[in-house]
C-alpha cells in the first residue's frame, strides 16, 4: 500500500490508486512481496488451497441455481442436475471431488507447517487462524454432504448433530435447536443449505486474515532460519510461475478424478434417498473425517469420545506452546524428524481404522493410534523441546544451500 | 516514565486530584453503564434470532398418532414414525419377558426394572433411536441381527440392547427411551 501522502501517479490506475490504494496493495502483496529464495514445492499448497476455495465457490454458486433445499425435492433436484441440467454432472463432480481435493491440499499444507515448524514464533497466530479455517472447512463440508439428502447425508447429519447431545444438562436442547425439530428434517436441511452457502465466504475472509498474518513476518522456509533481505526474491515472477506449475499438476490429477472415477471417494449408499426409519448397516463419514471419527469411537463413553475428538483439534491450535524447541525446521532436528513421520503414519492408520467397523482388532488399532496422537502432542513434543540436541544450524539461508 | 521531571509529575498529580478525579470517575461510570446497557441490549436482540431456530409451532403440533397393533404376532414387531422418529412396538414372547424381568439391576449401565418400562408386559414400546448418536438399531424384525441380549443392536457403533430395550453393551449411555403412550383399546395404542 502506498503511503497516504505519496503523490498521485500518472494514468487511470494512478488516479484510482490515489483515492483507493487497491492496486498499490496488490502490487505490494502479490508482486513485490519478498519471499525466501529457497522455498520447495512443499510451499505450493497454500496458494493452491486458495485457488480450490475459489473453484468451490464458483461451482457451488452454479449448483445452487438448480438445487432445491426441501426434504421431498432435494434428492430429485440433485439427480436432475446430474441428468438434465447442461453440464450439471460436471459442476457436481467438480464440487464433490473439489471438497476432497481441498482437504488433501490443506492436510499437506499443514504437514508442511508441522515439519518445518511454521507454527513457531512469530507465526503462532498465523497457525491458529489456519486451524480455525480447518474447523470452518469441516463444518462446511459436513453440511454440504447433507444437501443431496441421500442415506449417508441423513445419517451423517444425525450422528454428527447428536455429538452435541453429549454435552451435560443442555445437550438435548442444543440438538433440538440445531435440528429445529425432533429429528433431522426439513428445517435442518434448509438451515444447512443456508450455512453451507454462507461459510465459504467466511472462510474467504479468514483466509484473508491468514494472508495478512503471513505477510507480516513473511513465509517460513525449509531451513527455518529468519530470511535476511539478501535471501529474498520478489514473489512475481519467481513464485507465481512456480505456483502456476503446481496448479497445472494438481489440475491433471484432479481431472483424473472428475472425469474417470468421480464417485471413487463417495459412498453408494448416498444414491439411496434418505430414510429416517432405516440406518445403513455401515455408516462412515467422508474420508477426510476418518481419523477424527476413529478418535471419537476409540472411547466406549459418549462424552469422553466427543471430548477427545474436539480435543485432538484443540491440541493442534496449542501446538506452538507444546513444541517449544528453539529450532524451527525438522531438517535440523534428528529425533523430531522421526517422530514427525511416525505422527504422519499414525494419522493415516487412524484414518484407515476409522473407515472400518468399530469392533475387534480395528477398534484396538484405533485405540492405540488415538493414544499415540495424544502422546505425541502432550508428551513427545514437550520432551523433545527440552532434551533434543539439534544439528548445527547454518548461519544463513545462503550458507545452507 | 523515568524520564519525567519532578515538575511534570507534580502537575499530573495536581490535575488528577480534587474535582477532576471525581469528574473522571463519574464519566467512567457513565461509560461503563452505557456500554453495559448496549451489551445487554445486543444480547436481548439476539434472542428472537436464536429462538427462531427452535422447533416451529407446526413442528410442535404434529404431536400424537394412533397405531393399530392387532396384526402383530408374539415375537414380531413393527416400526411407526412419530415426530419424524421411528417408534418400535414389539410383542414380546413369554421367554423374552422372563429374560427382561430376571436381569439383575446391578448388571445394568442404566438400571431400570422391566415393569417400569412397559404398561402391559407383552407390549414393549420404544423410541427406536440409539441413545449414543441417533442411529436406528436393528432387531425389530425377527430376521435382523439382535446379538447376545436378544433385543436390539446398533450397527453404527456397536451398542447392544436387551429385550426391555436397556443398554447392555457398547457406547450408548442410556436405555432406549419409552415414549408417552396409552392403550386406547386392546388393539390400538396412542403415542404422544
Amino acid at each position: 500500500m502506498s503511503a497516504p501522502n505519496a503523490p498521485q501517479k500518472p494514468g487511470l490506475i494512478g488516479w484510482l490508486d490515489y483515492r483507493l490504494p487497491i492496486f498499490g496493495f496488490m502490487n505490494k502483496e502479490l508482486r513485490e512481496y519478498p519471499t525466501p529464495k529457497n522455498l520447495s514445492y512443499a510451499w505450493n499448497f497454500g496458494s493452491l488451497a486458495g485457488i480450490i476455495l475459489l473453484i468451490m465457490i464458483l461451482s457451488g454458486l452454479f449448483l445452487a441455481m438448480n438445487y432445491t433445499p426441501s426434504t421431498d425435492k432435494a434428492f430429485d433436484s440433485v439427480e436432475r442436475i446430474m441428468r438434465d441440467v447442461n453440464f450439471g454432472w460436471l459442476l457436481r463432480y467438480i464440487h464433490a471431488n473439489g471438497a476432497s481435493a481441498f482437504f488433501v491440499v490443506v492436510y499437506l499444507h499443514m504437514a508442511r507447517g508441522l515439519y518445518y515448524g511454521s507454527y513457531k514464533s512469530p507465526r503462532e497466530l498465523l497457525w491458529i487462524i489456519g486451524v480455525a479455517i480447518l474447523l470452518l472447512m469441516m463444518a462446511t463440508a459436513f453440511m454440504g454432504y447433507v444437501l443431496p439428502w441421500g442415506q449417508m447425508s441423513y445419517w451423517g447429519a444425525t450422528v454428527i448433530t447428536n455429538l452435541f447431545s453429549a454435552i451435560p444438562v443442555v445437550g438435548d436442547d442444543i440438538v433440538t435447536w440445531l435440528w429445529g425439530g425432533f429429528s433431522v428434517d426439513n428445517p435442518t436441511l434448509n438451515r444447512f443449505f443456508v450455512l453451507h452457502y454462507l461459510l465459504p465466504f467466511v472462510i474467504l475472509g479468514v483466509a484473508f486474515l491468514h494472508m495478512i498474518a503471513l505477510h507480516t513476518h513473511g513465509s517460513n522456509n525449509p531451513t527455518g532460519l529468519d530470511a535476511k533481505k539478501e535471501d529474498k526474491i520478489p514473489f512475481h515472477p519467481y513464485y507465481t510461475i512456480k505456483d502456476l506449475f503446481g496448479l497445472g499438476v494438481f489440475l491433471i490429477l484432479f481431472s483424473v478424478f472428475v472425469f474417470y472415477v468421480p464417485n471413487y471417494l463417495g459412498h453408494p449408499d448416498n444414491y439411496t434417498p434418505a430414510n429416517p426409519l432405516v440406518t445403513p448397516a455401515h455408516i462412515v463419514p467422508e474420508w477426510y473425517f476418518l481419523p477424527f471419527y476413529a478418535i471419537l469411537r476409540a472411547v466406549p463413553d459418549k462424552l469422553g469420545g466427543v471430548m477427545l475428538m474436539f480435543g485432538s483439534i484443540a491440541l493442534l491450535a496449542a501446538l506452538p506452546w507444546l513444541d517449544r524447541h528453539p529450532v524451527r525446521s525438522g531438517r535440523y532436528r534428528p529425533l523430531f524428524k522421526k517422530f514427525f513421520w511416525l505422527f504422519v503414519v499414525n494419522a493415516l492408520v487412524l484414518g484407515w481404522a476409522g473407515g472400518k467397523p468399530a469392533e475387534g482388532h480395528y477398534l484396538l488399532i484405533g485405540r492405540l493410534c488415538t493414544a499415540y496422537y495424544f502422546i505425541h502432542m502432550l508428551v513427545v513434543l514437550p520432551l523433545l523441546s527440552k532434551f533434543e540436541k539439534p544439528h548445527p544450524l547454518p548461519t544463513s539461508i545462503a550458507a545452507a544451500s | 516514565m523515568t524520564t519525567k521531571t519532578p515538575n511534570s509529575s507534580n502537575s499530573d498529580a495536581a490535575l488528577a486530584g480534587g474535582h477532576e478525579a471525581t469528574t473522571a470517575s463519574r464519566r467512567d461510570f457513565l461509560t461503563m453503564a452505557a456500554g453495559g446497557m448496549c451489551a445487554l441490549g445486543a444480547g436481548v436482540a439476539l434472542v428472537p434470532f436464536v429462538d427462531s431456530m427452535n422447533p416451529a409451532a407446526d413442528t410442535l403440533a404434529a404431536a400424537s398418532i394412533e397405531v393399530d397393533i392387532s396384526k402383530v404376532q408374539p415375537g414380531q414387531g413393527m416400526t411407526v414414525s412419530w415426530r419424524g422418529k421411528p417408534v418400535f412396538i414389539r410383542r414380546r414372547t413369554p421367554e423374552e419377558i422372563a429374560e427382561a424381568e430376571k436381569a439383575s439391576l446391578a448388571d445394568l449401565k442404566d438400571p431400570q426394572a422391566d415393569k417400569d418400562r412397559v404398561q402391559k408386559p407383552e407390549w414393549l414400546v420404544l423410541i427406536g433411536i440409539c441413545t449414543h448418536l441417533g442411529c436406528v438399531p436393528l432387531g425389530t424384525k425377527p430376521t435382523e441381527t439382535r446379538r447376545e441380549y436378544q433385543g436390539w443392536f446398533c450397527p453404527c457403533h456397536g451398542s447392544a440392547y436387551d429385550t426391555s430395550g436397556r443398554i447392555r453393551q457398547g457406547p450408548a449411555p442410556t436405555n432406549l427411551e419409552v415414549p408417552p403412550y396409552n392403550f386406547v383399546s386392546d388393539t390400538v395404542i396412542k403415542i404422544g
